[in-house]
């Protein structure tokens, strides 16, 4: 049986409902031919927590994540998935990528129903109409413009009502309007399931205006854990917002010149 | 009254316009069903050579009201379709075990590959020497040509099915029948479907060689024993009958095409 947060409990901002699960990485060492991506890398995420990770590109953040889903597997450490004292049993994982990656053979609400039973129908049509694309559940993904795949693949990933959702540089190729868009609905299923969420972007500003926490790799290793304290819904316009950019962008950079 | 209707002015624009785009592609075809006409009235073309296009279908009725043109095509027809079966279900099956299996591909590819590159006719010696002129004759050589192009494209295609598609099955929880049903099987569709209508002109290449070569009914064997009797008109009906039958068979895998792969924009506006 889903569990999902009653609004009751989300009016009480910091008393979430524990949907999410904590994940604790561990000395992780990656490395693809020789080349080290991540070495003895650590991070703690609480239940519930939004992470952002940023990082130039190549600097190993999309490879963390791949292996939280063990699409990549880790030369030595772990990674360990904490339980779901409500349900007590695995927690579910999903993705999302860049690309939508919706099989293009199957209509919108298939695509959203993938690896479900029939029975639930009618949840995977709730969930498409909370990401505004009720009525485009017969359509093929070939006539969706990118931003509406991407909301589908989120509706996708929704419906498994996850504990951990992953998500890839999911508005990498997105228009900047969209992006905005999409940031807000994101922001707004976290806040209403609680989920513990991981987000790996190279847009700053994308990871302060969502994260908790924002997280910055390099060389393999954290060189920069940064809470985020600013309240929700946040603007970017804001001083403080903009302080913090400047912190986080001044020390990506920095590093850059110093080679 | 300069003012038009949009809507109306398209209308009386567009429709002489897709009459002509229906009619173009005939064209050429009755222009030289004409000049044969007149060559073979004009008597610059013999009759023994080509006879006259009006001689091809008086013997066309013939044909088909004794019956006889009939049984013919069935036979041929019969020997096309189970040949096609045989073999484009054997290439199908062993392509998709190649395909998804490491070990199945190790111990079959090679010896296909080395067999494909042996043109099936080439065997009809060996062939009439083995099965006599029946039936079987026709069934393995359609069988052999049809099996190959089924097969490699099969095979092409699961390997060339997207790996970020498989990969998202598998976090979605995807694996054995449903990971091959919802991503593997429709992901080589296309590539598979284009292995089909490559067989299916094979298919009759193949059956009128060993039609012509050895047999006593069907097609092939109407025009031979046509020959015989130098009556070029039943001999021109034979060969246009190929090309019909050729044409259908390409129309129905294409219909194949547009209904399996409407989903993909490709598919959709290609007429």
């Amino acid at each position: 049986m889903p569990i999902t947060c009653s609004s009751a409990e989300i009016a009480a901002e910091d008393k979430r409902c524990s949907r999410g699960v904590s994940v604790a990485i561990k000395s992780v060492s990656i490395a693809f031919g020789g080349r080290t991506v991540l070495e003895n890398f650590d991070i703690e995420i609480s239940a519930g927590e939004f992470v952002a990770v940023v990082g130039r590109s190549g600097c190993g953040k999309s490879t963390l994540l791949r292996s939280v889903v063990s699409l990549e597997t880790p030369q030595s450490g772990t990674i360990a998935l904490g339980e779901v004292a409500a349900i007590g049993g695995k927690p579910d994982v999903r993705v999302m990528f860049q690309d939508s990656r919706l099989l293009p053979w199957r209509r919108i609400l298939p695509n959203v129903m993938l690896g479900l039973e029939p029975a639930l129908i009618p949840q995977a049509r709730k969930v498409l109409a909370q990401v505004g694309l009720a009525e485009r559940a017969d359509d093929w993904p070939a006539t969706l413009s990118g931003g509406q795949r991407q909301r589908v693949a989120l509706a996708r990933a929704l419906v498994h009502d996850p504990n951990l959702l992953l998500l890839d540089e999911p508005l990498g190729s997105l228009d900047a309007l969209t992006r905005i868009e999409m940031q807000q609905l994101i922001e707004d299923v976290w806040r209403s399931r609680g989920f513990t969420a991981m987000l790996v972007t190279h847009d700053v500003a994308e990871a302060i205006s969502l994260a908790d926490r924002v997280i910055l790799i390099e060389g393999g290793r954290v060189a920069l854990d940064e809470v985020v304290n600013l309240p929700r819904p946040r603007t970017r316009g804001s001083a403080r917002f903009a302080a913090l950019e400047e912190r986080i962008l001044g020390r990506v950079l920095q590093r850059r010149s110093a080679f | 009254m300069d003012t038009h209707k949009p809507g109306s002015a398209l209308k009386t624009k567009l429709h002489p316009r897709t009459l002509m785009r229906q009619a173009l592609p005939w064209v050429l075809p009755i222009l030289l069903l004409i000049a044969w006409q007149w060559a073979s009235s004009a008597g610059i073309l013999p009759s023994r050579f080509l006879p006259a296009p009006r001689a091809v279908l008086r013997s066309f009725v013939e044909l088909s009201a004794s019956g006889e043109l009939w049984s013919h095509v069935r036979v041929s027809a019969l020997r096309a379709l189970s040949g096609f079966v045989v073999g484009g279900g054997l290439g199908l099956l062993l392509g998709l075990l190649t395909g998804s299996l490491p070990w199945a591909e190790t111990l079959l590819d090679t010896t296909i590959q080395m067999v494909r590159n042996i043109p099936p006719l080439a065997l009809i010696p060996l062939v009439i020497l083995w099965f006599g002129i029946d039936e079987s004759a026709k069934l393995f050589l359609v069988s052999l040509g049809v099996f190959f192009p089924v097969y490699i494209n099969t095979f092409h295609g699961i390997r060339s099915v997207d790996r970020g598609l498989l990969e998202m099955g598998r976090i979605y929880g995807l694996t054995g029948w449903p990971l091959y049903r919802e991503i593997i099987l429709p992901g080589a569709l296309p590539s598979i479907l284009v292995g089909v209508r490559f067989s299916l002109g094979l298919m009759w290449v193949i059956l009128i060689v060993a039609e012509t070569i050895s047999a006593r009914s069907g097609i092939g064997y109407m025009t031979m024993n046509a020959r015989e009797f130098m009556q070029t008109d039943v001999m021109v009906v034979g060969i246009l009958l190929y090309a019909i039958l050729g044409k259908l068979a390409d129309l129905l895998a294409k219909a194949l095409e547009r209904y399996w792969l409407r989903w993909n924009p490709a598919y959709q506006t290609a007429r």
